[in-house]
């Protein structure tokens, strides 16, 4: 197959693994020179030989050891050594059951599928990989001393490689030089990581100000660097020039295969990892194995089965013994010799017989089953992928199923861990609102649907609905951002005032504190980022090379050495002269707006397009745009800024500080073009920021603006905003220097180097003067709140683990209803182990003694910080957390790492013994993931990262519900009941073969023809099975995802329990009795051969399992089909194999036996007698577990019978109920009338818009206020109210708007800032109330099914009366009860 | 295993998709088919097992099962049977010498006749047959002990027939024909019927030899090896060590009975399938007169004792069947039938019981207001 190819490769990669064996020392580095020194690049002289080349071979096997290989992983499986065996058993002449090649045939079917299955997916890769390797690149050729085109696999490490626009990568590339004016390279990694954004990368900085073209044969210097390894995030090195000089080589320097050169006509670079060691392939993993809980019940089953054949072994092999032995020496005619003429003991045929017996019974190890398994998960797989509800027409993707052997795990789940940020939200950010030096800019006009705001000045408690922006045309994105006026204004002022002072010459420090720190803060927001601006002038995918306007600049800076001196070391010395010079004339520089001809002239600057790493960035740099301070450029060393009035500015960048989550925070250090001071910029999480804050000595202005900053920030996060902290400070001169010099050291060490920068970067963010503060939003994606309803109504618990603060987190809890304003929420902040384990003890009391209502347990709510997370998931009191936490109906996790989310997950996995799923769309989610049974990774904004580690990758969240509960559901209940019924249908079939041993003097001889034994499973009865597994439908999409409470079957394992198997077995043993007996006793006696007895019991015994397939299955029509086909199969192959050869097949010799049988009546009333005594049992159980104990799923199937209307309209009305006529206690799925206290939870809605913080006590007044609603808006409101999952109704509700607040309610006082956000915030939440069910009787309609009848009957039957008329506030809801019975009547 | 790359393309890294529309640029949309198959909305009848819905299978299958069951039940039982144990047992049976004095090894056979009356005359063609019980023909090893091939006259497996023979293979250097345990093990008693008329006088009952053995058995599956004649063809063969003649000589009156298709021979290598079994002897033709087949009476059976039963505590029987529609005598399937469909019946109304007392209400969607 590949073996033209892949020998040499494997040869080499060999020969380098002996190398790196040889040489231990060189383990930690590698050492890259360039091929061009030497003259063969794989001479024995050439350093780089021993690396792997750029040929990749994805393939797994060659021609020649595709057989060995293939068949060596095959038998890691358990299953296929044992069938193996039993079938090389068959060899040995004493035991052999069958003739031995034809007991190999069913072992040999398996493994050659397998292995061709296996070896058409090789065939693909090698295909793919063909294609790969055999793209061309430049490559600088020594001889021809220019570069040539090659194929990818001909590169090599040291090999130097120029890269124009639009190409791919072939190789990770150190980059020397770009035809880029700033020595920049943008490239982009989508198929990497997904992220769209362009990545910038710098030319190494020795190359950095060589001006002409790079000349490779000038190259001289050696790279040393690490050895290959899969971070693509980190790449350390250093490039060691002749001079002996040593520069140190960043992750900003390396080229990633796979990427895309963009916005660069061109660049050259030198390979450092080639083929299978570049970073995307290290980083490329195969799909992962999990075992779902489903196979490992099954497994259990199938060790089961191990001991009822081995039972049943031993049984006939004692009997056999007994049975020899009752014969004594008296040897009868029929007891014939052992093959070389010896006599047998007794107890040596018992042993010999039990090996034989293994072989006979080897069905009851379903060897089919793992075969069927996989390919109904293939299909199964394929319908999901197929699914157009899981279809993304925004982003053209669908869902994608990445470990496919667990798709009925979907079924079974009970937790679910989320992510918040971009799972729960859309990770698209907007900027809401700012303060700036204590004063709150609040951006009304900003506002979103369903947003709170509060009016600048007042208390934060005395809020109003504000007039809403929707702008239902436009798609809202984060770059529409309208200014707020009054800060405008000040902008305005400030940079006027400013221009006035620049052309007057005064110093800036007249500028009045506030409106510097304006001018302060925007800058801040522009250019303390890492975002990279284009525009749609130059479009990304632009192919053309316009080389001119590079060309030019560079010739103006002249052809410089080689090796220039590197920019950093410039900076520091033109500081040191300024030091020097020690003027301070220019206070105001003197830089006129410097107006680069390239960027200026051709581009408006409201069409620049900002590229950011986080969405944040980007919503910042678009948000001071909308203030017209617009970011224009961003180079590696300057920004150019555009403010009013003072045209273009550019700041010179001395340093950037990037982003980590453990600083949380970066920062920028650039000379203010103004005041020539150096400045940091610094932007950050407020807890950090708000510690690096300068101690307020002057005065108590400043004291007030962070004290009211942090006020503003605390009611952000309490909105639900992301806060982030804009700090400023302003260095000295020889402070920088002195810190430059540190920073340089930590730059190019390459032990420690993180550290050493950490450390460095703490230096510099100290003593900070606080701007402002900016809030942004984060958008909830759509339906979640719904998907959340619905899937809690599944019984899934919901747990949201977060980094976000508690206010931020607790907030869109509320908004995706994951809390109810009517919970009591248990937030458990503690300092200390001790602390926790008190709150922990004294949370825990109260429900161990009001456990006697389930359901008012499950009224609260859990908030839990990182911090007291920790505490809690320690040893000595994760129980104790966890009994809190079961008892809460959602828990929340606010501020957690990493780490304490799969801590969570695991604790959660490993202690309550339940099935956990992680959702999750970043990498901080990625061991979350991992960890869960199944990990959901959301194809979002954050990256590929979470979508690499997961098992399933969604568009969306809101998917998942249709994932869990329909195709979660579908799959755990199609796979559930072919398991089982392959149980039942292995046992069923060989204990035939069992009872037969009895009459036969437990000699092992089998009445079924040993074809039909050996192809029972492959042929006839597996393929019904597939079909079944594959397409069966218990219950329509449509009512499953109506009513979630379906899905508890799953949860519960109530298609598979273990006793299920029990049953089955014991079915299957009642049912191989009557499939044997009635035959026998219809034969008892006559003339009857072997085999013409046993043909018929196997056609009986076929009969029986297809007609018991069709009792289990659902949907009918696809069994039929193929249990016909089946039968007519059975009846065709009989007749041919019997037709085909008088001689062959011995023993059975079955020629012309089934023709025979087909003329005689005998065999057709045993085909009907049989199958129906056998399933009598079956068929009367189940049609009496129908009846007296419908089980949820039951009840959905009958609504899908019902006309599509009738039933949207019970859907959609009804809690439908589902018991036991017998059971006494009420039914689980109760889902009764809701009381009158749920009544009230509705009606908050309604009045959402007034409400005030006595939600209770105004309860009454507002269900008498209901009361006069109108009857045909009541039932409008009560259907919505039903209809959780159309949310759309609400908005054109009328009455959502109207209510005046109620008069005479008490306000809070504003000082209480805590309890009052509690209150508001249960309010803020305004879509559909989904309570839990409170548990009533009550006076229900009941809708009547009469399936025996032809027409659907509904009809409505007031069943109890019992009082549950406390007062009059429930009289309403009565009548409504009426008006609905009477719309349905007409409805129907 | 199966499943192990079934989107290997998006995973082995080669990026290639990028590689692609760089190119083409038309990128394809990736949503799926909006087919009832693939989104798994092929129409389906959904049946749904209550008391009320199987209610009527059950009462339609108990009303066909009984009438079918009685008349099976009348058709068996107008099936007359006659049948006579003559191995030798007791002390005052005729047979008891020979039963204790034969053996495989005896080279006189012994013989002895008994005595029985017909109360009813046999209508019809009247079936004769010899049964064995625990006799087990079924046993693995014996049932194996053939070789199809010789039977079926190939010469190469005449010479050298399969192993599966073992150890009733060869004698020395001469292939045993027909080789292997069941042939060696042929019921070769035989077995004469005389009508004792009202004089006294024995008046042989004719029986044909003829017909017994299945059609294709006779013609095609067995046949005699080519040759001149049957002693040539059989030439450089053993005859099995338990039987007295070679197989060319089992029908001295017939020679086209005799080798492989010998009827009586190929009726025995049909295994039976239990231990108690009864295989077809002979046929008594219907008289072309009116008079029956067997008229009721005494008759006399002359045994002709060759073959050993007592020693593995088996029995031999000579028995006389007329046969139906449905093969011989035996009540089973119609009492089967009838107690099928009276359970049916009565499940049914248990059933009825059920559907009226919970059905109306339990069949249901509650709807709470």
């Amino acid at each position: 197959m590949a073996r033209d190819s892949d020998d040499a490769g494997a040869a080499k990669a060999s020969k380098a693994k002996r190398q790196r064996k040889k040489k231990p020392k060189e383990n930690k580095t590698r050492t890259v020179h360039a091929n061009i020194l030497y003259d063969n690049a794989k001479g024995e002289e050439n350093p780089n030989r021993h690396y792997v080349n750029n040929k990749i071979k994805t393939t797994k096997y060659t021609l020649l050891s595709f057989l060995p290989k293939n068949l060596f992983e095959q038998f890691h499986r358990f299953a296929n050594v044992y069938f193996v065996f039993i079938a090389l058993l068959n060899f040995v002449p004493v035991v052999n059951a069958f003739q031995p090649e034809l007991a190999l045939a069913p072992v040999v079917f398996i493994l050659s599928v397998t292995a061709i299955k296996d070896l058409w997916e090789d065939y693909r890769r090698h295909r793919s990989d063909k294609e790969i390797n055999h793209m061309d690149c430049l490559v600088y050729s020594r001889l021809e001393k220019r570069y040539m085109e090659k194929y990818w696999k001909e590169v090599r490490v040291g090999d130097f490689i120029r890269l124009r626009c639009n190409e791919i990568l072939p190789a990770d590339v150190l980059l020397l030089s770009s035809s880029d004016p700033d020595r920049l390279c943008h490239i982009e990694t989508a198929t990497l990581d997904g992220e769209t954004n362009l990545k910038q990368r710098q030319v190494v900085r020795s190359f950095y100000d060589l001006d002409c073209e790079f000349d490779p044969l000038k190259y001289n210097s050696i790279i040393e660097c690490e050895k290959p390894n899969n971070d693509l995030n980190r790449f350390r090195g250093y490039i060691i020039h002749r001079s002996g000089r040593r520069d140190a080589l960043s992750k900003d320097n390396l080229l990633l295969r796979g990427c895309t050169i963009r916005n660069t006509e061109e660049a050259v670079g030198i390979v450092i990892y080639a083929g299978h060691e570049t970073k995307a392939m290290l980083n490329n993993n195969g799909p992962r194995y999990k075992r779902s809980k489903l196979e490992r019940q099954m497994n259990v089953d199938v060790f089961w089965c191990v001991i009822i054949l081995l039972v049943m072994c031993l049984f006939t092999a004692v009997g056999h013994g007994l049975w020899m032995f009752q014969y004594g020496d008296k040897r009868p005619v029929f007891d014939v010799l052992s093959p070389d003429g010896r006599d047998l003991s007794p107890i040596m045929s018992a042993i010999y017989l039990f090996l034989t017996m293994i072989i006979v019974f080897q069905v009851l190890i379903p060897i089919s089953l793992f075969v069927s398994i996989e390919i109904v998960k293939i299909c199964q797989v394929y319908f999901i992928h197929q699914d157009l509800d899981l279809y993304d027409e925004e982003t053209d993707s669908h869902l994608q199923c990445r470990a496919l052997n667990i798709t009925e795990d979907l079924g079974q789940m009970q937790y679910i861990f989320s992510d918040k940020t971009g799972t729960l939200t859309e990770n698209k950010m907007v900027f809401r609102r700012c303060t700036v030096a204590g004063v709150e800019y609040s951006h009304d006009a900003n506002v979103i649907l369903n947003v709170w705001s509060v009016k600048p000045g007042e208390s934060p408690c005395t809020r109003k609905w504000i007039p809403r922006r929707r702008n239902a045309s436009a798609p809202w994105s984060e770059k529409d951002v309208t200014p707020d006026p009054q800060l405008l204004d000040k902008v305005n002022e400030c940079s006027s005032q400013m221009d006035f002072m620049r052309l007057h010459r005064q110093p800036m420090s007249q500028l009045t504190s506030d409106l510097a720190d304006i001018i302060d803060f925007f800058i801040a927001l522009t250019i303390c980022n890492t975002v990279v601006v284009s525009s749609p002038n130059q479009p990304r995918h632009k192919v053309t090379a316009e080389l001119s306007s590079s060309l030019n600049r560079s010739s103006n800076r002249g052809c410089s050495s080689l090796l220039s001196s590197p920019s950093a070391d410039s900076t520091l010395t033109k500081l040191n002269e300024e030091q020097f010079s020690g003027s301070l004339e220019h206070t105001f520089s003197a830089v006129p707006p410097s107006y680069d001809g390239k960027t200026s002239s051709n581009l408006e600057e409201g069409e620049l397009r900002y590229e950011a790493e986080s969405p944040d960035e980007a919503a910042l740099v678009y948000a001071a745009r909308a203030y017209k301070c617009s970011l224009v450029e961003r180079l590696p060393d300057q920004v150019t800024v555009e403010l009013p009035h003072l045209g273009k500015l550019n700041f010179e960048l001395l340093h950037t500080l990037g982003f980590d989550s453990t600083r949380k925070r970066m920062s920028v250090v650039v000379r203010h073009p103004l005041t020539d001071q150096i400045t940091v910029y610094t932007k950050g999480a407020d807890s950090v920021i708000m510690d690096l804050i300068k101690p307020p000595d002057t005065g108590k202005r400043k004291k007030k603006i962070v004290c009211r900053t942090q006020n503003y920030l605390n009611l952000y996060a309490a909105d639900g905003l992301r806060t982030l902290c804009i700090a400023r400070k302003v260095s000295d001169k020889e402070e920088y220097a002195c810190w430059l010099q540190h920073h340089l050291q930590a730059e190019t060490a390459i032990q420690g180097r993180e550290e050493l920068l950490f450390e460095s970067a703490l230096r510099l963010e100290t003593n900070l003067h606080l701007l402002g503060a900016t809030g942004i939003e984060d958008r909830l994606q759509d339906g979640v709140p719904e998907t959340i309803a619905s899937l809690r109504k599944a019984g899934l618990q919901i747990w949201v683990l977060t980094g976000d603060k508690q206010e931020t987190a607790v907030n869109i809890a509320y908004a995706c209803k994951l809390l109810d304003p009517e919970e009591e929420i248990l937030t458990l902040n503690a300092d200390s182990q001790e602390a926790c384990a008190l709150l922990l003890e004294e949370k825990t009391y109260p429900f161990s003694s009001s456990h006697i209502s389930p359901f008012s347990v499950h009224r609260l709510g859990l908030v839990i910080d990182g911090r007291t997370l920790a505490y809690a998931l320690d040893k000595s009191l994760e129980d104790k957390f966890l009994a809190v936490a079961r008892s809460c109906r959602s828990v929340l996790c606010c501020r957690s790492t990493p780490l304490q989310k799969s801590m969570v997950v695991k604790l959660v996995r490993n202690k309550l013994k339940v099935m956990t799923l992680a959702i999750g769309d970043g990498a901080n989610d990625v061991s979350m993931i991992q960890v869960a049974d199944v990990g959901v990774g959301i194809s979002g904004q954050e990256g590929m990262q979470a979508v690499m580690a997961s098992d399933f990758a969604l568009p969306r969240f809101r998917y998942l519900q249709k994932l869990l509960l329909v195709h979660g559901h579908w799959c755990y209940s199609r796979l559930a009941n072919m398991i089982l019924y392959f149980f039942y249908k292995n046992a069923m079939f060989v204990s035939l073969i069992f009872w037969y041993q009895f009459y036969c003097g437990f000699s092992g001889s089998a009445m079924v023809d040993q074809w039909y034994l050996i192809f029972f499973n492959l042929m006839f009865s597996a393929f019904p099975q597939l079909i079944t597994g594959t397409l069966d439908k218990d219950v329509s999409a449509e009512t499953l995802q109506r009513l979630p409470q379906l899905y508890m079957s799953g949860q519960n394992s109530e298609e598979y329990k273990p006793y299920m198997f029990w049953m089955n077995m014991i079915d299957a043993f009642y049912q191989s009795l009557a499939c044997f007996f009635i035959p026998y006793f219809a034969y008892a006696d006559s003339d009857v051969d072997l085999f013409t007895w046993g043909t018929p019991i196997t056609t009986i015994a076929l009969l029986t399992i297809l007609v018991q397939l069709g009792i289990e299955t659902k949907t009918w029509v696809r069994s039929l089909l193929s249990n016909t086909l089946v039968t007519t199969l059975f009846f065709t192959v009989a007749l041919c194999y019997n037709a085909s050869c008088p001689t062959c097949y011995s023993p059975s010799n079955p020629y012309w036996t089934m023709q025979k049988l087909l003329q005689d009546p005998l065999f057709y009333l045993l085909c009907t007698i049989t199958p129906i005594a056998a399933l009598l049992p079956r068929y009367f159980y189940r049609a009496c577990q129908g009846t007296l104990f419908p089980n949820p799923v039951r009840v959905g199937r009958q609504l899908d019978k019902l006309p599509a209307d009738t039933r949207r309209n019970i859907l959609g009305l009804s809690r439908v109920t589902v018991g036991s006529p017998l059971r006494a206690e009420p039914p689980f799925l109760s889902l009764n009338k809701l009381s009158p206290e749920s009544w009230n939870n509705k009606d908050q809605r309604s009045i959402a818009g007034s409400k005030t913080s006595q939600a209770k006590q105004a309860a009454a007044s507002q269900t008498e206020e209901k009361g006069q609603i109108s009857p045909p808006a009541r039932m409008e409101k009560h259907f919505s109210d039903l209809f959780p999952l159309a949310p759309s109704e609400l908005d054109a509700l009328p009455y959502t708007k109207n209510d005046p607040p109620l008069p005479g309610t008490p306000q809070p006082p504003s000082a209480k800032d805590s309890e009052c956000f509690r209150r508001t915030l249960q309010l803020s939440d305004q879509s559909v109330n989904v309570s839990t069910p409170l548990v009533s009787q009550t006076d229900s309609i009941q809708l009547n099914l009469a399936p025996d009848r032809a027409s659907e009957c509904v009809r409505f039957r007031r069943s109890s009366e019992t009082g549950l008329r406390p007062d009059g506030t429930v009289q309403p809801a009565c009548r409504t009860a009426q008006q609905e019975e009477q719309s349905l009547h007409t409805a129907l | 295993m199966m499943a192990s790359s079934y989107n290997a393309k998006d995973e082995d890294g080669h990026h290639s998709g990028s590689v692609s529309h760089g190119g083409a640029g038309t990128a394809k949309s990736k949503k799926p088919d909006n087919t009832a198959f693939k989104q798994q909305r092929l129409p389906a009848w959904q049946p749904i097992l209550t008391a009320g819905t199987v209610l009527p299978a059950f009462f339609v299958i108990g009303l066909i099962f009984i009438p079918i069951g009685i008349g099976l039940y009348v058709t068996s039982n107008n099936i007359k049977e006659f049948e006579i144990d003559y191995t030798g047992v007791n002390v005052d049976s005729p047979c008891y010498t020979c039963a204790n004095n034969f053996s495989w090894n005896s080279t006189t056979s012994c013989s002895c006749t008994v005595n029985f009356t017909l109360e009813q005359p046999f209508e019809n063609n009247v079936y004769m047959y010899y049964g064995l019980s625990n006799f087990y023909q079924n046993h693995r090893r014996y049932v194996k002990s053939r070789d199809d091939r010789q039977l079926n006259g190939d010469a190469t497996a005449l010479k050298d027939p399969s192993n599966d023979c073992e150890p009733y293979r060869k004698i020395g250097v001469e292939t045993i024909a027909p080789c292997g345990a069941i042939a060696n093990s042929l019921f070769n008693d035989s077995l004469e019927l005389y009508y004792v008329e009202p004089s006294g006088a024995l008046n042989a009952v004719p029986l044909a030899k003829k017909g017994i053995a299945w059609w294709t058995d006779r013609n095609v599956k067995f046949r005699n090896p080519a040759g001149v004649d049957l002693p040539t063809a059989f030439k450089g063969t053993a005859k099995p060590v338990n039987w007295r003649k070679p197989v060319y000589e089992l029908d001295p009156s017939d020679p086209d009975n005799n080798g492989f298709i010998n009827e009586d021979f190929i009726v025995w290598m049909r295994t039976a399938a239990l231990p108690t079994f009864r295989k077809l002897y002979r046929i008594i033709h219907k008289n072309q007169s009116s008079t029956s087949t067997l008229p009721s009476g005494r008759y006399v059976l002359n045994i002709t004792y060759n073959y050993p039963v007592l020693s593995f505590d088996g029995r031999k029987r000579m028995i006389l069947s007329t046969i139906s529609w449905m093969g011989g005598k035996n009540p089973f399937l119609g009492i089967a039938y009838i107690t099928v469909g009276s359970i049916c019946f009565f499940l049914g109304v248990v059933l009825l019981i059920i559907h009226h007392k919970y059905d109306t209400r339990s069949n249901s969607a509650d709807i709470p207001n």
